[in-house]
């Protein structure tokens, strides 16, 4: 009788840790079906739209954060997007820091060939004036 | 008794073989778009058709995002809207209408892509409001000048609105809730960024298809769907 009953109440345990196990399993079936993402975003698609309304922050503080989000993206070991250090440059060109607009389009350059043709044009553009 | 079984019989079949013969959508036709096999895709800024000022850039802000998941290198959006402008082209119009050779001539991309916003907006009706965001758009070869894919799509508030109304005041009181709420917080923008997901992601039915940079390239079934 005492080892039914212990069975009995032990049931509902098993049932729990089985519907966890059930749990996890289809959690963790979830996640490896949805692929990582080629890049880190952190904001990006956010910051261009800042950039473009053009009334919300100033360049120095939309460069700023753009600066600490390449930290962060460079520190969970991901790729930056298309585009994140050609527009890094950009905030920094239109305050007048060539050096850092020049540096960060070779680095859009270096990291995607495929922008080589417009890097070279933007980078002739701005040295001889 | 027989006979009417027989009736019923046959009429289903019917039924049931006339389903199928609907069924299979006409397969979009990829060939050029293969035979070109772009890597990078310049996106021009959007021509506007909505009376929303904001339409054109809500949309460029968002479609790198898609364009570069899906595998392709997405010209600086930013930038190419700068020089456009530095260059005298202010309006998207002009930007579309720009001869190919130009165009790979400065930004050295293998593809353009055109866009038109074709809705932006909240729509306010009696018992509701509706934010709706529809675009099209065009992928063309910039050698060639072929038109490698063209594809259209919409986002809006009203595909999440259709259940549990609970009665006329209950309607009422929604319907005021989202007005300020619509009116204080931009749905569109989300909406657009909705929109250009629908677009521009690729493996949709009919979509885009996977760039270089996608481990999906070249895996696309090329047996017909």
């Amino acid at each position: 009788m005492s080892t039914l009953t212990q069975a009995s109440t032990r049931m509902p345990t098993r049932i729990k840790t089985l519907a966890l196990l059930a749990t996890l399993l289809a959690l963790t079936g979830c996640a490896n079906k949805a692929p990582p993402p080629l890049y880190g975003w952190n904001g990006y698609e956010k910051n261009l739209d800042t950039y473009f309304r053009g009334d919300r922050e100033s360049l120095d503080t939309q460069a700023k954060q753009m600066e600490d989000n390449l930290q962060k993206i460079r520190a969970a070991g991901q790729a930056t997007p298309p585009g994140y250090q050609a527009h890094l440059g950009l905030l920094h060109g239109k305050q007048g820091d060539l050096a850092r607009f020049q540096q960060h389009l070779q680095a859009e350059k270096e990291q995607f060939p495929e922008s080589e043709t417009f890097v070279n044009f933007l980078l002739r553009k701005f040295k001889t004036k | 008794m027989k006979n009417s079984l027989k009736l019923v019989a046959a009429a289903l079949a019917v039924v049931v073989l006339s389903g199928c013969a609907v069924k299979p959508p006409v397969p979009y036709d990829y060939t050029e778009y293969k035979l070109s096999n772009p890597k990078s895709i310049l996106v021009l800024p959007p021509v506007n058709k909505t009376p929303e000022v904001r339409a054109p850039y809500s949309m460029l802000a968002q479609v790198t995002f898609p364009l570069a998941e899906s595998g392709y290198y997405v010209l600086p959006v930013s930038l190419v809207d700068e020089t456009l402008k530095e260059n005298g082209v202010t309006q998207a119009q002009d930007a579309h209408e720009l001869p190919s050779a130009k165009l790979r001539e400065i930004f050295g991309a293998d593809a353009a892509l055109y866009i038109t916003m074709t809705k932006y907006g909240t729509v306010y009706q009696v018992l509701d409001s509706n934010t709706t965001v529809s675009a099209e758009a065009r992928l063309v070869d910039l050698k060639t000048d072929k038109v490698l894919w063209t594809g259209t799509a919409t986002a809006s508030t009203a595909e999440q609105q259709n259940q549990n109304q609970g009665g006329l005041a209950g309607m009422l009181i929604t319907a005021i809730v989202k007005q300020i709420v619509g009116t204080v917080t931009d749905q569109s923008h989300p909406m657009a960024g909705l929109a250009s997901q629908r677009l521009l992601s690729a493996g949709r039915l009919n979509g885009m298809l996977h760039g270089p940079r996608s481990p999906h390239y070249n895996k696309e079934a090329d047996k017909p769907r």
